[in-house]
């Protein structure tokens, strides 16, 4: 019997290979499989949660900038103040003293406004062959297009010349087009409102619901100037009013200047006292937009503390766990320090076991997440986003807490005496 | 010429209640390499602080060790793993494996250490188990192995990484008689390979397989006798064959 082998080359470069590490790790873990799952329930369930919950906060975010978006950028909505008639003030809107020229002078004189437009809205049943909807007539020109960044899907837009001429045509919005025509091609058609014969030039791009839940698509747009001659019956008083103006700022101009100077320009156009209030009130949409964005920022912040305790709690679990490990296995230490495993070589398979059962819990999590996500949205009709930052994030986190909660039993393990380790019971 | 052991007053002092206890005085003495020695005594003699010590496994308080000519006393814990891990070889009266691991993997543990690679580390443990005559229980855990072949399997750990030294303490301790007479001749056989060992025992009839015996008492060396050691192999032949086999 020959028991020597070859010497080992002195080259052999000493240290523990990575993928052995790993192996030893899943090996261990795998060595108590339903203590290890359980510990690593902690922290699947604080990343699960993460995951699912900003996914969902996403999703509804985007679906207010989207709606946001679909109103313009930049744009500022200009109501008529209160009027006031014989001593009883009618509200916001109640009576627009807004007119046609207020408008025109607000382009004109407000170097920040690119496009302002006037318009007015009222509600007729249109006609179409012998089909018949009951919608919002808006009556504006070019401009407000620009302003609301809309274009046409098929077809085209009014011409200047057409607004200023009183030229009976009209723009079906998405919606209208669908009631009046179903699957058919309005453009060339007629349709009537009021009994005055309109044609269909063009069909609007589908815009969807505002932040308000209307649907903009359920509007045709006439002339403005058509529209007072045939439809909306004008009288000698109001001949060239106007409901709201739409005003799109000029890209990267302080929204807040312009809308000051239009306050200003409609006090001295409206002659209002310097003791009374404003003419008229401005709503900027990017105001909604913040404000939602602080109350999805408040929510965020709140789901992170739930899962940073979530979290915690998950580590103080892999430190027990850890601890106990590292009791049950003294022999075992001590023996690999006996046979030449250096301190470090000790800790690092302890912080490795650590790591890879927290990152177990945050990968099973991540997945979890994942499809947590997918059936909100399916059960709530919610959209769902699941950020690659918050994966990341969340899979990070859970190797730290590794690190952070093995730390302290790998280090005991690694500065346990080797010959009290191997007389350990 | 330098011998592969030199201690000289080496003096292991442990802390107990209000004062100290003297687990090893003033040992002094020279271990050539390639020798079979038995170190006795019953318990609290100091053998066992005497292997740890020489097992690098622990610190003297005084006096000063050489292995193969290298100071120990003055070396940081990583170097004293290094040693351990090129020089020397453990075999444990419990045999001390890993209970998941199949008797490869216990071989194979030293090798991962040193960093060799998992082909390389594979073929050389095979061939440690094949040389204490295990070739069919490579992939055997711990549980499904006898006393005998748990510790032909410790045996074959240490010696996978080439040792200069096995330290054995008490390595018969949990077998019977037959099993450890195969081991002493095991041990036999690694020795006229030229492997040293050194053994800690409190039992006379497994010291006559060495060559030289050590004897401690109160944490002194009492007598260090050379002797014609008796061959294991013979005197395992020489056991009625009543009993099953190891």
């Amino acid at each position: 019997m020959s028991a020597t082998l070859p010497p080992i080359a002195a080259t052999t470069r000493r240290g523990i290979d990575v993928l052995e590490a790993l192996r030893g790790a899943l090996s261990a873990l795998s060595a108590n499989l339903l203590r290890s799952i359980l510990t690593a329930l902690g922290i699947f369930i604080g990343v699960a949660a993460v995951i699912a919950t900003v996914a969902v906060g996403e999703g509804a975010r985007r679906q207010v900038l989207a709606q946001i978006q679909s109103l313009g950028a930049n744009l500022l909505i200009v109501w008529g103040g209160s009027a006031t008639m014989g001593g009883v003030r009618l509200g916001a809107g109640g009576r627009s003293n807004l007119s046609w020229d207020d408008a025109a002078a607000i382009a004109r004189e407000i170097p920040e406004v690119q496009v302002a437009a006037g318009s007015i809205r009222q509600t007729f049943q249109v006609v179409a062959g012998n089909q018949n909807w009951s919608t919002t007539v808006l009556a504006t020109e070019p401009d407000y297009f620009i302003a609301h960044e809309w274009v046409a899907d098929s077809g085209r837009l009014f011409s200047p010349e057409e607004a200023a001429s009183g030229r009976k045509v009209v723009i079906l919005g998405a919606t209208v087009a669908e009631m009046l025509f179903a699957e058919e091609d309005p453009v060339g058609r007629e349709i009537r409102i009021r009994q005055t014969p309109f044609e269909v030039i063009g069909v609007m791009a589908r815009k969807g619901q505002n932040p308000m839940g209307q649907d903009q698509d359920d509007t045709v747009f006439v002339p403005y100037w058509t529209a007072r001659r045939s439809v909306m019956g004008a009288s000698r008083a109001n001949a060239r009013q106007v409901g709201v103006i739409s005003v799109k700022v000029h890209e990267g101009e302080d929204m807040a200047a312009a809308e000051d100077a239009i306050r200003a320009l409609m006090r001295q156009r409206h002659r209002v006292a310097a003791n009374e209030s404003d003419s008229v009130s401005i709503r900027n949409l990017s105001d909604i937009q913040a404000t939602r964005d602080a109350s999805a920022r408040t929510l965020s912040a709140l789901l992170a503390s739930v899962a940073a305790v979530s979290l915690l709690v998950g580590g103080i679990g892999v430190m027990n766990i850890m601890l106990v490990s590292v009791t049950e296995r003294t022999r075992e230490i001590g023996l690999r320090l006996a046979i030449g495993a250096r301190r470090r070589d000790v800790l690092a398979q302890f912080l490795l076991e650590a790591v890879m059962l927290a990152q177990l819990g945050g990968a099973a999590g991540v997945l979890a997440g994942m499809a947590l996500s997918h059936i909100l949205a399916d059960v709530a009709g919610w959209p769902v986003l699941v950020r690659a930052d918050a994966v990341l994030i969340a899979v990070g986190v859970s190797a730290l807490t590794g690190l952070f909660f093995g730390f302290w039993p790998a280090r005991r393990a690694a500065h346990l005496d080797p010959i009290t380790a191997l007389r350990h019971e | 010429m330098t011998g592969l052991i030199e201690t000289s007053g080496l003096t292991k002092h442990y802390p107990a209640g209000d004062g100290v206890v003297a687990a090893l005085q003033d040992v002094s003495l020279s271990i050539a390499p390639g020798r079979f020695v038995a170190a006795m005594g019953p318990s609290g003699s100091g053998k066992s602080t005497f292997l740890n010590l020489i097992g690098c496994l622990d610190r003297a308080t005084r006096g000063s060790y050489r292995l193969m000519g290298e100071e120990v006393d003055a070396l940081s814990h990583d170097r004293l793993a290094d040693l351990r891990s090129r020089r020397l070889g453990f075999v444990f009266q419990s045999f001390n494996l890993l209970p998941r691991a199949d008797a490869l993997a216990n071989v194979e543990l030293p090798l991962i250490y040193r960093g060799m690679p998992r082909r390389q580390r594979r073929e050389r443990a095979a061939a440690a188990l094949a040389a204490v005559g295990l070739v069919d229980r490579m992939h055997h855990r711990p549980t499904q192995l006898s006393g005998g072949q748990q510790q032909r399997v410790a045996i074959a750990r240490a010696v996978v990484g080439s040792p200069d030294l096995i330290l054995a303490d008490e390595p018969t301790g949990a077998l019977d008689t037959r099993t450890g007479l195969s081991i002493m001749a095991l041990f036999q056989a690694l020795n006229r390979d030229g492997v040293g060992i050194l053994m800690v025992t409190h039992d006379a009839d497994v010291a006559r397989f060495a060559e030289r015996v050590l004897r401690f008492r109160d944490g002194r060396l009492i007598t260090d006798e050379t002797q014609n050691a008796a061959d294991a192999a013979a005197a395992l032949a020489a056991l009625p064959e009543a009993d099953a086999a190891a």
